[in-house]
């Protein structure tokens, strides 16, 4: 025989203020199975739930029913003040009369007429409550950080520091990101491979860090706790363990300084087995397959050129090196894939999204992007720290900045603000401007977004000490013209606070592209079950409390992967994430709620509609045996780790064998029949 | 841009003694300046343009000359720019070059014909400042009208006793007064 408490809160005001308390509490003790209805000011308040706690002791109590706010509120609470009572935490139920009732109406009848219909549907429920334990899942001490640039450095030294083992996983030949090929950074102007380079040095040498170079995450398993990785290793052609990276391998290679380096974004060369840059990490070259002389040659059956090997005194270069799949046990994965730059030219992978035609990227040769200027101007860079512009190496003279150029653009696809442009370009125009004394840096903006330490401080430095001439309005079209045969670029800007066209004729036009998620990151998302946005930023669980978890238990997010940031707010996140993924790997098992869904494999037909549908991948079909092994059936089985209780596959199961503990269709009928009744 | 002049842009900073760049386009001085109503261009929109070298557009402004150099303006400035003393230089340049607006031939005569009266009494004399600035005044554009109404409004600021027929009353050291202007090289 049930005995269920209903405790209705006034909240102070706000539900007293439109509800009846006490007439509430009189309609609702007269339902049957209730054993006591009481009323009080501040039900989450001590008095409140010690009110809860001597109900359930006097009256024997099986279940309870909260009125008040929201459970996302506060049914924590009085689920560990029943608990403390002697009763499970799962006879709790919450009827939310503040949020659904007296916020959003102003009739105080009406109000406490649905007041009383949404306490009697928790009494409903709650009649038909199971006790249910808690999930307990075990966990790998070891996490997996995908992406090095400078959020999985940081990420990775975190957790490393914290005594657990880490497999960094980074897709190019070198850890160091996109961070690596900066010159200075904004709002100090230190160097960027200065601070970086001693933390690459680190990753590779860290005794907790295993560091997978040159390496992709191929397939994702498990759960949370209980991953299971595996990592394509590409094929390298250079024994990392043999090299010593003396370099004559790369300084024989007869296409040396012929193939565009990525890492210089085209504007510089390199060879076919080359390093990235002199101060990668693992300092020890790769081979270009589609450009290598040997290579190509193989395919035709052929034994050209190795002339690295023929070169390198320890032996490390292996032609026959093939691609090597790795599996890894992690129970923690933290993801830092970052971002690259949008396209600026006409052609879009993503069909949402245009290019800008008008400002002739791709077709002259002087109208770079932001990390190619970067590279122009970096002491590692092509030419040497230098201002030299690609077309035929001349200073600039006269550089036109133009910021937004895909971001906050409704026409071209991407309506987001890339949030660092407005810092790097000020930092751009004062870097030019101390190696071009003469120079003019004349910068297009929309609006200056400089929030954050020293950060505006920066940007008026910029103007006012630097000189660097700052125009409200967007550019509209450049085309190429020639000066005295000299090849300028003819910017058609505006000053809208002159409120007047302003052409001006530049050297050099730097684009600062929007920031997008690097190429694959929503592949990589499909296989770890993390959402992502329209553009392909990983969504975090939530956007103020819970900012590096994802909705996919034991899968963490930090750097620009997740959004435009820089690198302050990266490495911030980063630490965060390993923190949060340290607190999980610290627990000796996982504790996970109940509520989730359970298969009645006695009338499950093993259709697979509901394997289709889950959003975690947590259902498999698995085969029923007797105990001789004769095969019986199949049947839909779900993974306790994994699954998240979102109760879809429920709804699709076409035999109603599936459902959802706390939420089974016994307790969803009884509160709608107590609705209806 | 129009006519950018980097010559002129340093002459204004020098003369106002402030940096321009420092201008942030916030708009306070135009929403405090009293006469910010009957200005064609408004002090923000000066200095954008003073700020992106179009001196002489700014110096052909009719509103420096509808300014009352109140220095509301420098006063309220977040960024402690001299606005009031951009004007003023403006106003300086626009003489040097002669660059003329609406207002400018009225105003600055009107200030030639106080600063004559000052030199010669070594105070101002208002009947024989108003004369001598109709008269000038009238013998440059020849309004009549203008002419007709000033000169009607005479009697009757003479019988409020706002006028008077006594030419003169000049200071007792009328040299003092000569080395002043000596000293500052008003040429009128």
């Amino acid at each position: 025989m049930a005995k269920i408490g209903v405790f209705t809160c006034w909240c102070g005001e706000n539900i007293a203020r439109h509800v009846d308390v006490e007439a509430v509490s009189e309609a609702i003790s007269k339902l049957p199975g209730v054993a006591c209805s009481m009323n009080y000011k501040y039900m989450c308040s001590e008095p409140g739930q010690s009110l809860i706690s001597e109900k359930i002791k006097e009256l024997g109590l099986t279940g309870v029913v909260v009125a008040s706010c929201s459970p996302h509120m506060h049914l924590k609470t009085f689920r560990k003040t029943v608990e403390l009572a002697g009763v499970n935490p799962y006879m709790v139920e919450m009827a939310n009369i503040r949020e659904q009732c007296s916020w959003v109406h102003s009739d105080k009848a009406v109000a406490t007429a649905k007041a009383i219909e949404l306490i009697g549907i928790a009494v409903a429920k709650v009649r038909r409550n199971a006790a249910l334990q808690p999930i307990k899942v075990p966990v790998t001490k070891r996490a997996m950080v995908i992406g090095a640039g400078v959020a999985g450095i940081q990420a990775a030294l975190d957790l490393a520091a914290g005594g657990v083992e880490v497999i960094l996983v980074e897709r190019e030949p070198s850890v160091g990101g996109k961070m690596a090929g900066l010159s200075e950074t904004f709002p100090t102007l230190d160097c960027s491979q200065c601070i970086l380079t001693p933390r690459m040095v680190e990753v590779g040498q860290h005794p907790n860090i295993k560091l997978m170079t040159y390496s992709e995450v191929e397939k994702v398993d498990g759960y949370v706790g209980n991953f299971k990785v595996t990592v394509r290793k590409k094929a390298r052609y250079v024994d990392i363990a043999k090299c010593t990276g003396c370099g004559t391998c790369w300084n024989a290679c007869p296409k040396k300084n012929k193939i565009p380096n990525s890492f210089d974004y085209n504007l510089g060369n390199r060879g076919a087995i080359y390093i990235p840059f002199p101060q990668a990490v693992p300092a020890r070259p790769t081979i270009d397959a589609d450009n290598c002389l040997r290579l190509q040659s193989m395919k035709k059956g052929k034994e050209l050129c190795g002339i690295c090997m023929k070169n390198c005194g320890s032996q490390a270069i292996n032609f026959h090196d093939q691609d090597e799949l790795v599996e890894f046990d992690v129970g923690a994965i933290v993801v830092a894939t970052g971002y690259k730059l949008y396209s600026i030219g006409k052609e879009q992978e993503n069909p949402n999204i245009k290019g800008y035609g008008e400002y002739g990227y791709g077709k002259y040769k002087d109208v770079i992007d932001s990390l190619q200027f970067e590279r122009i101007i970096s002491a590692s860079g092509p030419t040497g720290g230098e201002p030299k512009r690609p077309s035929d190496g001349m200073t600039p003279k006269t550089v036109v900045f133009i910021q937004c150029t895909g971001s906050r653009d409704n026409a071209k696809g991407i309506t987001y603000c890339s949030k660092i442009c407005c810092m790097y370009t000020a930092k751009h125009t004062m870097l030019f401007k101390h190696k071009v004394h003469d120079g003019a840096a004349h910068v297009f903006y929309m609006d200056i977004r400089s929030g954050g330490k020293m950060y505006d401080e920066f940007v008026r430095r910029a103007i006012e000490q630097d000189g660097a001439l700052y125009h409200r309005g967007r550019v509209s079209k450049i085309e190429e013209i020639t000066v005295d045969g000299v090849k300028k670029y003819r910017c058609y800007g505006a000053d809208t606070l002159a409120g007047e066209p302003c052409v001006v004729d530049a050297d050099l036009v730097v684009l600062a592209c929007a920031m997008v998620p690097s190429d694959g990151v929503t592949k990589l998302a499909q296989k770890l079950s993390v959402g992502y946005n329209e553009y392909g930023f990983l969504s975090e669980s939530h956007p103020k409390l819970r900012p590096v978890e994802t909705n996919a238990a034991g899968v963490f997010v930090c750097g620009a992967c997740q959004g435009p940031k820089d690198i302050p707010e990266t490495v911030a996140q980063a630490s965060a994430a390993a923190g949060k993924a340290l607190i999980m790997l610290s627990q000796p098992y996982l504790t996970r709620e109940p509520e989730i869904a359970t298969v009645d494999e006695k009338l499950c037909a093993a259709c697979g509609a509901c394997v289709q549908t889950c959003p975690f991948k947590a259902i498999t079909i698995e085969e029923i045996r007797d105990r001789k092994g004769n095969f019986i059936k199949n049947t839909s089985r779900v993974n306790p780790g994994l699954c998240m209780g979102c109760g879809t596959c429920v709804s699709v199961c076409p035999s109603k064998s599936v459902d959802l503990i706390g939420f089974t269709d016994d307790q969803v009928y009884a509160e709608l029949e107590s609705l209806l009744a | 841009m129009s006519n950018p002049n980097p010559d002129l842009k340093a002459r204004v900073e020098e003369l106002a003694n402030t940096r321009l760049s420092d201008c942030y386009q916030c708009g306070k001085c135009t929403a405090g300046c009293p006469r910010g109503d009957v200005m064609d261009v408004p002090p923000t929109r000066i200095m954008r343009a003073v700020q992106i070298g179009n001196v002489e557009g700014a110096a052909r402004a009719d509103s420096i000359w509808r300014c009352l150099s109140c220095l509301t303006c420098s006063a309220r400035c977040p960024k402690s720019v001299n606005v009031s003393g951009v004007i003023d230089a403006l106003r300086q340049i626009s003489v040097e070059n002669g660059y003329l607006s609406a207002s400018s031939v009225k105003i600055t005569e009107f200030q030639k014909s106080f600063l004559r009266n000052i030199r010669r009494n070594g105070r101002t004399n208002e009947t024989e400042m108003g004369v001598d600035f109709e008269v000038r005044y009238f013998l440059r554009r020849f309004d009549v009208m203008n002419a007709l109404n000033t000169a009607a409004l005479g009697p009757k600021m003479l019988t409020r006793g706002k006028m008077h027929f006594k030419l003169g009353s000049p200071v007792k050291d009328k040299a003092l007064v000569k080395r002043i202007f000596e000293k500052c090289g008003v040429e009128l």
